[in-house]
């Protein structure tokens, strides 16, 4: 018998370091979208984990010019300590006809600042692969996502008709056009997220510990992003936080919010 | 119950300490449609406080603005669609704790039309609870599920015979389903842990015991949940290593993948299937790691090797006492969930693990209907969706496979068709003996001339020339042996061309002056365009010391539209001198053979050939490796 103890987090992190690999396997042209919220940086330093220590392909940040400048900061550092191939998309367009939170609704914002700008990139790189951050336990919606999940030249995800998937076998092929969200995280749960940047010693930006009472537990654009009452100022005390709450992770993003199925309408369009 | 929404307090309250690091066990919930899984679930996480607050109060909302009392099954259908045709469409996961582990509840859903979605969800799980309705009783997707369960592997199952409070918390209506749905399960070979009677709707005997159902004193759902063993991993099985991708960042060589059964140590001698080359591992890759200790399966990892043999996605590691078996014809139970039927001749794609090769299937030996388990037998020559079939598969190359019953995870393939998942089947009656791979004949058919690219199709990969050339001793021969046996044993049709066999037949009526070398090089050239068009990898050993020589048998092979692949075997003329395997340079030197290649007639070395391999520096088996690398994605671009 050979006695080996494996944790939960191991499980986690072997699974995603494996879904990493076939990505890059069956997808020579792949990108990365990176927030340089928690979960994306995990994302980073499992690829890292994957890849013995660099990031084969490019991350790419939409920056929707209402970033938090802590933000900007840690990605110029990140970007630096990763030595990562960083790709900055801007909505230019929208921005220039006058989209923004001043003037419109965060649905439209958030669609014209992320998941336009994101389908611009797309077009203009041609990726045929995508390695998202998403988890199931975010949100209804992303619960029901694939590992390798197909999106038409349109961005729609066929949330009615998804592919099986089992046996470590995926969906490996996009049509011209059309592409695959690969989603290595989405076993993980929020505190398991926590739980690793803590073992790994992964460093994230400091917006999510507590400072005069208050923190952020999940980032977006500054003008809709709301932090939470806290004292959370470690890991731990963040940790003992979240296995009390009973508040979902997205309650500060209010364009999850905004509607009835915001979150639905939001991801059937293409964002992440 | 309509009227009686829940509280949103929770008596279980669940310690901090040990979630993280134990590990989840995934839970799979299936059975027929409206038996009330989702009730179930709604109710296991309510009653085990693990919703986050206000869902309850918006699924309340949610219920009066459609007009209808409370339902528990909303709380997981939160998409739009599936909560105005209250079924579940697509399979959801989602966390809940006892006091005692962290689970992953599988919603999978039952409707036919959503086999797929099952399949995908049960086939993560650890365990299963089958849902069975108190009033109607087995159905068609109880019976059906359980099958499928058993062929995903699902080691555990727990049947609930919910709805008690509608046959009035019968003993004897429940005894008999119980009874009726363990006979089923007998002649599948499974067996239920447990039976249990309860209501989700009430919660009787979900989280707590019923006082309801009194004759009933054994496990409510948590308990028996609760009593399940940990998981194992297949640690103390035989070692499978697969290999994902071999990368080379910063000069290094890593192999990656996962090690899917067994336990790998560094200094352990490795043979890589199907190609059954060794190697000692040199070093276990992880990054920011600091353990050295051995990898276990489930463990994602790299190795270094200690030589540097030819190794490429879908190789198999093992020991030497207990590999894999070989195969391209086996037998497979397979379940088939798309529209389109499986078809006997079809040519698919089939992977298993990382491998990935052509296949059609041969023989349908049976047709078992999943549900009433009834057969067809006769040679039906297809299978329809929600049929699982006996069959034979034979594939365009060597596969690597284990009985599933023997390695699960070596002994299971999908069926692709046009880039999608059509089915899964497991392997059974493999025989493990020796090595050796038999070859049987593909049944192929076209019409009109047969095209290169029809040759290709059939076998799996293009003809070419793969043109060596060096001084002699440099080690064209061995390489070209070498080579055509690793070529051999990936399926490929392979053929060397060296002096041995041309100097004796074709041309033996040439000799060793300038004019007749240079017709012995032309005639050699043309052979091996020949052969390349009739679809052989043909392997020339030649020292073919002129430029202008190798210049115009990369032409001919060009007029053949054959792939022409120059390899410089290099090696300085000291080495070749002292190797010197049939004492050439010896005789060369004392003047009894006259204009020897390096020592009275010169070697003009190839100014950008396609591969070079250096013998003085590399192995055998690593300039093998070498060559491979750079031929095989040439030679397997067949579409």
């Amino acid at each position: 018998m050979t006695n080996i103890q494996r944790t939960h987090l191991d499980d986690l992190e072997n699974q995603s370091i494996f879904i990493f690999r076939e990505a890059y396997h069956a997808f020579k042209n792949i990108a990365m979208p990176w927030s340089m919220g928690k979960d994306s940086n995990v994302l980073v330093w499992l690829a890292c984990k994957a890849f013995f220590g660099r990031v084969p392909f490019p991350v790419l940040h939409i920056d929707t010019t209402y970033e938090f400048p802590e933000m900007l900061e840690f990605r110029e550092w990140a970007t630096k300590h990763h030595n990562l191939n960083l790709i900055v998309k801007i909505n230019t367009e929208a921005r220039a006809r006058g989209i923004g939170y001043e003037t419109h609704d965060p649905v439209t914002v958030t669609h014209e600042l992320k998941t336009v700008a994101l389908q611009q990139v797309l077009a203009e790189y041609k990726w045929d692969a995508l390695i998202t951050g998403i988890r199931r336990d975010e949100d209804p919606t992303r619960a029901k996502e694939r590992y390798f999940s197909p999106r038409n030249a349109q961005f729609e995800w066929d949330y009615k008709d998804q592919p099986p998937e089992f046996w470590s076998q995926f969906v490996t092929t996009a049509a011209k056009g059309e592409h695959v969200r690969i989603q290595p995280l989405l076993d993980w749960t929020e505190v398991d997220i926590w739980r690793y940047i803590q073992k790994e010693n992964i460093r994230i930006p400091q917006m999510y510990f507590a400072r005069n009472g208050r923190r952020f537990r999940s980032l977006g654009c500054r003008p809709i992003t709301q932090p939470i009452e806290s004292a959370a100022s470690t890991i731990d005390e963040i940790i003992a936080e979240l296995e009390a709450t009973k508040t979902t992770e997205r309650a500060g993003r209010a364009q999850d919010h905004y509607e009835r199925n915001a979150m639905q309408k939001l991801r059937a369009k293409g964002f992440l | 119950m309509n009227n009686s929404a829940p509280s949103s307090s929770s008596s279980i309250k669940n310690p901090v300490s040990s979630i993280g690091s134990s590990p989840t066990l995934r839970v799979v919930f299936v059975g027929h449609v409206d038996h009330g899984k989702s009730t179930l679930i709604g109710r296991i996480l309510h009653d085990t406080g693990s919703l986050p607050e206000g869902k309850v109060e918006e699924i309340k909302k949610a219920c009066a603005a459609e007009g209808m009392g409370f339902e528990f099954a909303f709380l997981l259908d939160a998409l739009l669609e599936e909560q105005k045709q209250n079924v579940t469409i697509d399979t959801t996961e989602i966390p809940f704790r006892t006091p005692r582990r962290q689970y992953a509840i599988i919603d999978a859903p039952g409707h036919k039309e959503f086999l797929k979605n099952m399949i995908t969800g049960a086939s993560r799980a650890d365990a299963a609870i089958l849902v069975i309705s108190a009033d109607e009783g087995v159905r068609e997707q109880s019976r059906r599920h359980a099958y499928l369960l058993s062929m995903l592997g699902v080691k555990h199952l727990i049947v609930v015979v919910n709805k008690m409070d509608l046959v009035d918390y019968s003993e004897k209506r429940f005894r008999e389903i119980e009874q009726e749905y363990r006979k089923f399960l007998r002649e599948l070979g499974l067996e239920a842990r447990t039976f249990i009677p309860a209501s989700a709707r009430e919660g009787e005997n979900v989280a707590r015991a019923s006082a309801k159902m009194k004759w009933y004193s054994a496990a409510s759902v948590l308990e028996a949940l609760d009593s399940l063993g940990p998981q194992e991993r297949d640690v103390d099985l035989p070692l499978r290593f697969c290999v994902q991708d071999v990368y080379r960042f910063d000069g290094r060589r890593i192999i990656a993948g996962r090690i899917e059964t067994g336990t790998l140590r560094e200094g352990d001698q490795l043979v890589f299937s199907p190609a059954n080359k060794s190697s000692v591992v040199a070093r276990i890759e992880r990054w920011n790691v600091q353990e050295t200790g051995p990898a276990v399966a489930g463990d994602s990892i790299g190795i270094a090797l200690a030589e540097q043999i030819f190794v490429e996605r879908g190789y198999v590691a093992s020991r030497e006492n207990e590999t894999p078996i070989e195969a391209n014809r086996f037998h497979a139970d397979l379940f088939w969930i798309v529209r389109e039927p499986l078809r006997v001749g079809h040519l698919y794609s089939l992977r298993l693990a990382t491998q990935d090769v052509k296949c059609e299937v041969v023989s349908i030996e049976r047709v078992m209907d999943s549900s009433t388990l009834e057969t067809k037998s006769g040679g039906p020559e297809q299978l329809e969706r929600n049929e699982i079939g006996t069959l034979t598969i034979q594939t365009r190359g060597p596969l690597v496979i284990d009985n599933h019953d023997r390695i699960p995870n070596l002994g299971r393939f999908v069926i692709i068709d046009d880039g999608q998942i059509c089915g899964g089947g497991t392997i059974f009656g493999g025989v493990y003996t020796d090595r050796t791979v038999t070859k049987s004949k593909n049944i192929f058919w076209t019409e009109g001339k047969i095209t290169a690219g029809a040759r290709a199709m059939r076998s799996g990969h293009r003809g070419a020339v793969i043109w060596l050339t060096g001084l002699s001793g440099a080690g064209k021969s061995t390489i070209a042996q070498s080579l055509e046996r690793d070529l051999f044993l990936l399926g490929m049709h392979t053929y060397v061309l060296d002096g041995d066999n041309i100097r004796h037949g074709l041309n033996s009526n040439l000799g060793f002056s300038p004019d007749d070398r240079v017709e012995n090089i032309r005639r050699v050239s043309e052979v091996a365009k020949l052969m390349a068009d009739a679809g052989t990898v043909v392997i020339t050993a030649f020292i073919s010391p002129y430029r202008m020589d190798r210049s115009r048998a990369r032409e001919i092979a060009l007029e053949g539209n054959a792939e022409f692949i120059e390899v410089f075997v290099d090696a300085p003329l000291e080495v070749c001198e002292a190797r010197d395997p049939k004492d050439l340079y010896k005789k060369a030197r004392a003047g009894q053979i006259r204009e020897f290649t390096g020592i009275d007639a010169p070697y003009e070395a190839p100014e950008d050939p396609e591969i070079v391999v250096h013998t003085d520096r590399q192995s055998v088996d690593e300039s093998v490796a070498t060559i491979l690398e750079q031929l095989l994605p040439r030679l397997r671009a067949v579409e």
